[in-house]
């Protein structure tokens, strides 16, 4: 497929549903189909709306059409020693910018780097009236006007559709290597939290099956220091961190409901039945269980955290419900920008 | 309207309600006592309010907001008052809530690295906290002795650390906040994410307009092993402005990189000595941090890039009694450049990076066509202008000049694609750029978040978003003829 500004039919798709009154179920690729509560309504596809917009190395901006596929951003960044340093996973090979944005989904250097959100310069898009807006843009720091952008990043789609992201890039590491030291779960929090204090150069750490999996970048000098310190063994190439951040790693081929709790990340091994994949230092935590959901919600909660049923389970109870006063804003805002109620609604909470 | 009876009604009802809500002490009405809260550090703009309240806890918060709701009383929030784009200025038929009494640090978790904190906290009071522990709080505005971790918040605020470590908005994990309806809110959790929308993004940078500010939760980040300044002379600003560029082309992130013209480095150098080159047209200062080796590796690169980049001059500082005054120099550098002018009026604009040489002379053109002179600091990594107009307002028809001038200078920035404040805030100052760089639908788009969250319109109203009436004024007077500010120039 080739760059195409779909702006003007996805705008008129909008107003003909504003007019009918008629629910959009907003898509790009579908590799996140399966996230959320059933997506309703009739599809609306990004597709179509697709292109490297502007990428200026130097400024360290990317600025894409929503429908692009997060592949020909990640292939034009490299070419230039950049990326994403949010590492999104994919989900599917079309996976796209939108999409990515959509679910604020954030792969293993995210407690390093940060998350979608925190890469969020600026965005386009159409409101509930059908309006073309822009907010934010492609500079560094910006706080004219209510940050729109960011408010997008997690909202499923919710609140407006996506035109076009900007988002702030980053060099590539110079060099990565993974060490991998035996611990079971508690020693290895235990271990994490003691270097969490330390200016070491960790982007990722994973614990799965009586493994700690730690990647360090940056420097040789700094890398070759920082293993020192941390002891235990180098794997000099390894397709964990993809597997892992693509789901494709054993760990993920099961049957049961796939858990996603996010913890402080000194939360102490959580005593709930099934199997553990620790992510983020700690904060990120899947579980394969078959637990009833008020048990794991609870759980989660008394921690001081949240979880989602990621895959597989209930997904109409996909996300932790809100405090009623927290959901009573959130439906005003929802009012806000869609007032009709007709982007994917219900895929986030039944009332929005 | 109310008539001014009724108005002098409502006034002494909502006193007496106030005083039965707070202790004794905590509400002023006396003009002299409302003297110290008339302005903030945009000292252009003065107005009293009607009472200045400060509550001691967050109930009492509650109690005052729903209080205003019901009474119609608009509510301005004010941290230590150092904002510069007027945000904190009183509303005159409003109350002034004050956060001063907000001053504890509640909680600090060197294991999860996380201080909660009142929002009357000072930002430098953070950092001072979590020292023992080799961590500290990255957002370091150059006003972080003075103002508030909640002032912080409202404006998302940065500073010469942010092009690598964020602004605020990257650096607070949860907040607590009071609705205009007086409803407790809490925002994000002490994990890294939290269900639903992303509301502490929405807030941060809101300037007091959907809610008080009444807890923050922030991140703490180890301390590096080692921390490196360099500093670089030019003799022209254009050249120091592509070396940044350079820098940045090689893979480099610096911890801060920042820049001063000829008129900033003298003024700063006749202020603090900070041992800066007075005859260079610009000096970059690029701070490198990380551990000990990577350090020593990344100055000898960045050493060649600014020598190659024309740098006439390239030096690191010998110790870190050295490196605090290269710091010094450029965070007191406003304070410097008031003391060479009796008054400054400091500008916020960001633009991309690429665009600086053509936005340093269009500055230098205005600042001819206006008779004023400009001192130029900028956040140079991210495009962060603070271009301080100097001039003296006992001049009649100086001040005006100076706004003109500043706006002008916003106008150039949207022109090239950046944005008319980076981390000052709209404030009342920028309220009529808010025109230039935002459409209708998007300002109407604005309004209707803030109804969101505060329906009546009662925190701090008429900052931040203009009317589409007001607009629609400010347009008539600005566009000469149909035509735009800078029409020679491409735009976005
Ligand atoms: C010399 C000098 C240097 C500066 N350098 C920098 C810099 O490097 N980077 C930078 O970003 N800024 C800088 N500033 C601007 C200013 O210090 C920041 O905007 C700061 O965050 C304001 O904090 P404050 O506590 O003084 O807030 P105030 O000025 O009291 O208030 C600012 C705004 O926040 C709102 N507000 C305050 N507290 C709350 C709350 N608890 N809840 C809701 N709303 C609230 C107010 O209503 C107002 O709109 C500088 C200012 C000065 C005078």
């Amino acid at each position: 497929m080739r760059d195409h500004d779909a702006t003007e039919q996805l705008q008129q798709r909008v107003r003909a549903a504003v007019a009918s009154r008629t629910p959009l179920c907003i898509t790009g690729s579908g590799s996140k189909t399966f996230y959320g509560r059933e997506p309703v309504g009739e599809p609306l596809s990004t597709r179509a709306h697709r292109g490297i917009v502007n990428y200026e190395p130097t400024e360290l901006v990317i600025t894409a059409r929503s429908g692009t596929p997060l592949v020909e951003i990640e292939t034009t960044l490299a070419a230039q020693r950049q990326m994403l340093a949010f590492e999104p996973p994919h989900f599917g090979p079309q996976a796209t910018l939108g999409g990515t944005i959509a679910t604020n989904f954030s792969g293993p250097r995210r407690p390093h780097a940060g998350a979608a959100r925190d890469f969020v310069l600026g965005c386009r898009l159409i409101n509930g009236r059908g309006e073309l807006l822009h907010f934010g843009g492609e500079v560094m720091k910006n706080v004219a006007g209510y940050d729109v952008s960011r408010l997008q990043c997690g909202a499923l789609g919710t609140l407006g559709i996506l035109l076009e992201v900007s988002l702030k890039v980053l060099p590539r590491p110079a060099r990565e290597i993974t060490r991998v030291l035996e611990l079971d779960p508690a020693a290895a929090l235990q271990h994490l939290h003691r270097w969490a204090c330390l200016p070491l150069p960790v982007s990722a750490s994973c614990h799965v099956d009586g493994r700690l999996y730690l990647r360090l970048e940056g420097s040789a000098e700094a890398i070759e220091a920082a293993s020192a310190t941390l002891g235990g063994d180098t794997l000099e190439a390894t397709t964990l961190w993809h597997e892992i951040r693509e789901q494709q790693h054993p760990f993920f081929a099961d049957e049961r409901p796939l858990w996603r709790l996010s913890l402080p990340s000194d939360t102490p091994p959580l005593s709930l039945p099934g199997q553990w994949l620790y992510e983020w230092g700690g904060s990120q935590r899947w579980l394969l269980s078959t637990a009833p959901a008020e048990d794991i919600r609870a759980a989660a909660h008394q921690a001081g955290g949240h979880a989602t049923v990621f895959r597989r389970g209930d997904r109409q109870q996909a996300f932790q419900p809100l405090p009623a006063t927290l959901l009573h804003y959130h439906r005003r805002l929802k009012q806000a920008f869609d007032p009709h109620g007709l982007f994917n609604p219900g895929r986030l909470y039944p009332e929005l | 309207m109310p008539n001014a009876n009724t108005a002098a009604a409502n006034k002494q009802e909502l006193l007496q309600q106030l005083q039965d809500l707070l202790p004794v002490g905590a509400v002023l009405s006396e003009p002299e006592d409302l003297r110290p809260y008339e302005c903030d550090g945009l000292s252009a703009y003065t107005r009293l309010p009607l009472a200045v309240v400060l509550p001691e806890s967050v109930t009492q918060i509650q109690h005052i907001l729903r209080l205003c709701t019901r009474l119609g009383v608009p509510v301005v929030a004010r941290g230590a008052g150092t904002g510069l784009s007027g945000g904190a200025l009183p509303h005159e038929h409003g109350l002034l809530l004050s956060l001063a009494k907000f001053n504890r640090i509640l909680e600090l978790d060197p294991r999860r690295r996380l201080a909660r904190v009142e929002p009357g906290v000072r930002n430098l009071a953070i950092s001072q906290a979590a020292e023992p522990h080799g961590l500290y709080y990255a957002p370091d505005p150059s006003s972080q002795i003075a103002c508030t971790i909640g002032g912080n918040v409202a404006e998302n605020s940065g500073g010469v650390h942010c092009l690598k470590y964020g602004l605020t908005v990257h650096n607070i994990q949860q907040l607590k906040i009071v609705t205009a309806e007086g409803e407790l809110l809490t925002l994000g959790s002490t994990a890294l994410d939290a269900p639903g929308y992303d509301l502490p993004a929405l807030m941060t940078g809101s300037e007091g307009m959907l809610g008080i500010i009444v807890e923050v939760t922030v991140k703490l980040l180890p301390k590096p092993e080692r921390a490196q300044v360099v500093l670089a002379a030019f003799d022209d600003v254009a050249r120091a402005g592509r070396a940044v560029g350079e820098i940045i082309a090689a893979g480099i992130i610096p911890a801060g990189l920042e820049m001063m013209d000829r008129l900033a480095i003298q003024a700063a150098e006749d202020f603090v000595h900070a041992g800066y080159p007075r005859d260079a047209e610009a000096i970059l200062l690029c701070e490198l941090d990380g551990i000990n080796a990577e350090v020593s590796a990344l100055i000898l690169q960045v050493r060649e890039i600014l020598l190659a980049s024309g740098a006439t001059e390239v030096r690191s500082a010998r110790d870190e009694a050295e490196r605090a005054r290269f710091w010094q120099g450029r965070k007191a550098a406003f304070p410097a450049v008031g003391r060479i002018a009796p008054d400054y009026y400091c500008m916020d604009g960001t633009i991309p990076r690429k665009r600086l040489p053509e936005v340093l002379q269009g500055i230098s053109e205005l600042s001819r066509e206006y008779g004023l002179a400009v001192a130029n600091v900028f956040h140079a990594g991210d495009g962060n202008l603070h271009p301080l107009i100097l001039y003296d307002a006992n001049r009649p028809g100086e001040l005006e000049r100076t706004e003109a001038f500043g706006a002008r200078i916003l106008e150039l920035c949207v022109a090239v694609g950046g944005t008319i404040t980076g981390e000052h805030g709209v404030g009342m100052e920028k309220i009529d750029q808010m025109c230039v760089q935002f459409q209708p639908a998007e300002l109407e788009q604005f309004h209707a978040i803030k109804r969101a969250f505060d329906p009546h319109g009662l925190l701090n109203p008429g900052k931040a978003v203009p009317t589409l009436h007001r607009c629609a004024e400010f347009g008539a007077m600005h566009v000469h003829g149909g035509r735009l500010p800078f029409p020679e120039l491409e735009r976005f």
